[in-house]
């Protein structure tokens, strides 16, 4: 028999809002990457991210060490793509020093840039549906292709993962013909694959619920934010710096910007099976057409590397974004100032703005759809 | 003892004779439950030895556990930071015993390529004990498989009449470091950690030794 | 495409009157000349470059500090692009005096929301104060943290480095005391 009542008089049940960190060891954060929600009940009524859990001072050591020896270290900012990493410093240091890189190498650099494309975007999709709840599946299926293409990249560099392959001015070692037929394989199959994966999810109807209409990014804040990658292109907005600054070779190579209509978690997963499917056409051009060539342009010395005095900013269409390096040089053998631009960093900038209204979950996959880094935010 | 050949003459007829130790080993060793604590990129090389190339499945190490409170086993895989380290170690104190910590990487042995930093703590064994060191940057999946069988050996020699977790004396908690002013207080635990010896100093101990 | 930044400033000192402009060179390979704006007038001149439709900088790209010892000053650098027109980049930098009380510079989050963690970085790691920021804190570093480590007299504390023969740096700082040092080197100080 309930003698006291449960709402209190005036008939109205009051609630308070709870504040959880959710982080920075969490099966779910990609990382160490703490979020201070404020809830109420199960709707997020404020976020705010804390990150520096792997602040490992990257700027501060390449500011002691010679330009060559921070190219192992940017291997480990964004830790999926060694390849992309090495290719934005490299890029920076040449348009600072004014080196031209001998068309062969520009085309090894395009082929392993889309080879990480293609596993980070595979990765990141396997772990956006772990995070809905499909408990490995879709990852383990991702894992397996990844495999492929890190056998290839141990077999070019003598690492899985930290590859360390470029080098101002072309790679560190040429292609011969097994590597490349061994690139040629992955690039035949991995369309069996992507159609198989995409038959799992794409019209699933879990992924179909619980993405739709989550998350919506308006393309307005998208640019404002400084938003880069298949984050801003499923908003809509058509920024490819492959098409817009077309670095390196990327302006003979004919391919499409898969742009998203909306904006939300299902967009960006998308938009990035889209993109790999790009990156096979890119994939299939320059495997067919690299020329022969010396690797490595031969005027660039190794020890005593110095650039005359001044700053720049080269940036690379990265997987998960804009990846720039800005670089101040003062005529020595050191950088004066040696900053990344991290394209996590600066995507989790609209963290809140896209997760306020929704549910804890939401916001969960919401962050598993910008598709964050640590290495590279905290740097 | 029991004779070997009565051993296998029983087994054929589905009698096993062990020790009750040696049960109380080959249960635990068979089912560590690792935390899911990966930090930076030694994490991706965990997860690539938990998927289906190099499955950790088949050591009894598949299930990851989120919270501390159900796992055995912690694979500190990346590099700790000084802002990480309290909660490292508070995750540590969760754990209940018996617990293990293996240490994957260069950066969670010493500190790795960031050795030089303001923010990297320089090696997670100097707040916790650490039971396996894994070196490589990163090491491959093979290498924490490897990890996991030096570990399975090492449960396996322990004896359940001298072990950590029934000693009341023994310590399970580890004090949790402060954030300072400049640096974390105390920049390391006394009672896990001790700086290294340099060389110089065996040598100068033992040329100073009369003769 | 971007007009050449002599015609930039032109059009900026049309726009701003009083802002006090300077071009700044870089490289002669890497041609992104900067345009040094001083902290009174960085706002206005952010939002002409933001609105104006000839430039349309709409993306904020990268936003640095840079710690000039010998000149005493930090500078603040903003790499801008245009989503709407393609072209870029053009370079703003603002300079703040290294002294930590004068250290400061307007914001520029209102203008582009992007701003908004970097600049707080540069505050983390630099100590350069902006105003007008909605929520400026430290971000990479804990909250009770107390120097700006990415300055080029920043003393990182004495904490033990195991070397196996310890030298120069390491050597000295080992020597200095404090904290947890080798044995051999406290040996050495008691001397």
């Amino acid at each position: 028999m309930i003698t006291a009542p449960i709402a209190n008089m005036t008939g109205k049940i009051e609630t308070q809002t709870l504040e959880v960190s959710i982080g920075p060891q969490h099966p779910s954060t990609h990382g160490v990457f703490r979020m201070d929600v404020v809830l109420d009940g199960e709707i997020v009524r404020a976020l705010k991210p804390v990150i520096g859990y792997l602040h490992r001072n990257h700027e501060q050591l390449a500011e002691k060490m010679a330009w060559l020896h921070s190219m192992p270290y940017t291997d480990r900012l964004d830790y999926f793509n060694s390849m992309t990493n090495n290719w934005a410093y490299a890029l920076a240091v040449e348009k600072l020093a004014g080196i031209k890189v001998p068309e062969r190498a520009e085309y090894i650099r395009v082929i392993m840039a889309e080879l990480s494309r293609l596993q980070n975007h595979a990765s990141a999709i396997g772990f956006l549906l772990q995070d809905c709840g499909a408990w490995g599946t879709p990852l383990l299926y991702a894992f397996r292709e990844r495999e492929k293409i890190l056998d290839f990249f141990e077999t070019v560099s003598g690492s899985r993962m930290m590859c360390n392959y470029l080098r101002f001015g072309g790679v560190r070692v040429d292609l011969d013909e097994p590597m490349l037929a061994m690139a040629r394989e992955i690039v035949a199959k991995f369309p069996k694959f992507l159609d198989e994966f995409e038959k799992l999810m794409t019209t699933n109807e879990v992924v179909l619920a619980r993405c739709q209409r989550v998350g919506i990014l308006p393309k307005e804040l998208a640019i404002a934010g400084s938003i880069s990658g298949p984050v801003a292109r499923a908003s809509g907005v058509e920024y490819d710096l492959r098409k817009v600054d077309q670095y390196g070779v990327y302006g003979r190579f004919e391919f499409g910007v898969p742009v998203g209509p909306v904006g939300d978690v299902y967009d960006r997963y998308y938009i990035r099976v889209l993109e790999m499917r790009e990156a096979l056409k890119i994939l299939q051009q320059a495997l067919r057409d690299i020329p022969a060539g010396p690797a490595q342009a031969p005027e660039v010395k190794l020890r005593g590397f110095k650039i005359p005095a001044g700053d720049g900013y080269g940036r690379v269409e990265g997987p998960k974004g804009e990846l720039g390096f800005y670089l101040v040089s003062d005529g020595g053998p050191k950088p004066y100032r040696y900053h990344v631009r991290p394209p996590s960093f600066i995507n989790i900038t609209v963290l809140e703005d896209m997760c306020l209204g929704h549910k804890v979950a939401d916001a969960i996959i919401i962050l598993g759809s910008i598709d964050i880094v640590l290495g590279e935010v905290d740097r | 003892m029991i004779d070997d050949g009565l051993k296998s003459e029983l087994q054929k007829h589905g009698v096993f004779v062990v020790s009750t130790e040696w049960l109380y080993n080959w249960g635990r060793k068979s089912s560590i439950w690792p935390l899911q604590f990966g930090l930076a990129c030694c994490a991706i090389e965990m997860i690539a030895a938990a998927a289906a190339r190099y499955d950790l499945a088949r050591f009894g190490a598949e299930v990851f556990r989120a919270t501390p409170r159900q796992a055995d086993l912690m694979i500190v895989a990346g590099t700790v930071t000084k802002k990480m380290a309290p909660q490292v170690v508070r995750l540590f104190n969760q754990m209940p015993e018996p617990k293990y910590v293996i240490a994957m990487g260069a950066c969670a042995i010493s500190g790795g390529p960031f050795k030089d930093g303001y923010n990297v703590l320089k090696g997670v064994d100097r707040y916790i004990p650490v039971d396996v060191h894994i070196p490589g940057c990163p090491p491959r999946p093979e290498a924490l498989l490897h990890a996991i069988i030096t570990l399975q050996e090492k449960i396996t020699g322990q004896h359940i009449d001298r072990t950590r977790w029934y000693d009341a004396k023994a310590t399970t908690e580890f004090p949790i470091p402060v954030f300072g002013e400049h640096d974390l207080v105390p920049a390391a635990n006394p009672e896990v950690w001790q700086p290294p010896k340099d060389y110089r100093d065996v040598t100068n101990a033992e040329v100073k030794k009369p003769a | 495409m971007i007009p050449a930044i002599e015609q930039l400033c032109e059009a900026v000192r049309a726009a701003v009157p009083d802002a006090v402009l300077e071009i700044i060179p870089s490289t002669p390979a890497a041609a992104q000349p900067a345009l040094l704006v001083d902290g009174a007038h960085v706002v206005a001149v952010a939002k002409y470059l933001r609105d104006d439709p000839s430039c349309r900088l709409d993306f904020c790209s990268c936003v640095t500090g840079v710690d000039y010892l010998a000149k005493g000053s930090i500078e603040v650098v903003y790499h801008l692009y245009s989503v709407a027109l393609k072209h870029g980049p053009v370079v703003l930098k603002v300079r703040a005096p290294r002294d930590l009380d004068q250290c400061r510079v307007p914001s520029l989050t209102p203008v582009w929301r992007g701003c908004e963690f970097q600049e707080r970085e540069a505050f983390d790691l630099y100590g350069v104060k902006f105003d007008g920021h909605p929520d400026l804190r430290r971000i990479l570093m804990w909250d009770g943290f107390q120097d700006f480590p990415m300055r080029k007299d920043y003393v990182p504390p004495a904490d033990y480095e195991w070397e196996p023969t310890p030298h120069d740096e390491v050597l000295k700082r080992a020597k200095a005391g404090g904290g947890i040092m080798p044995p051999s080197a406290a040996v050495e100080v008691k001397k």
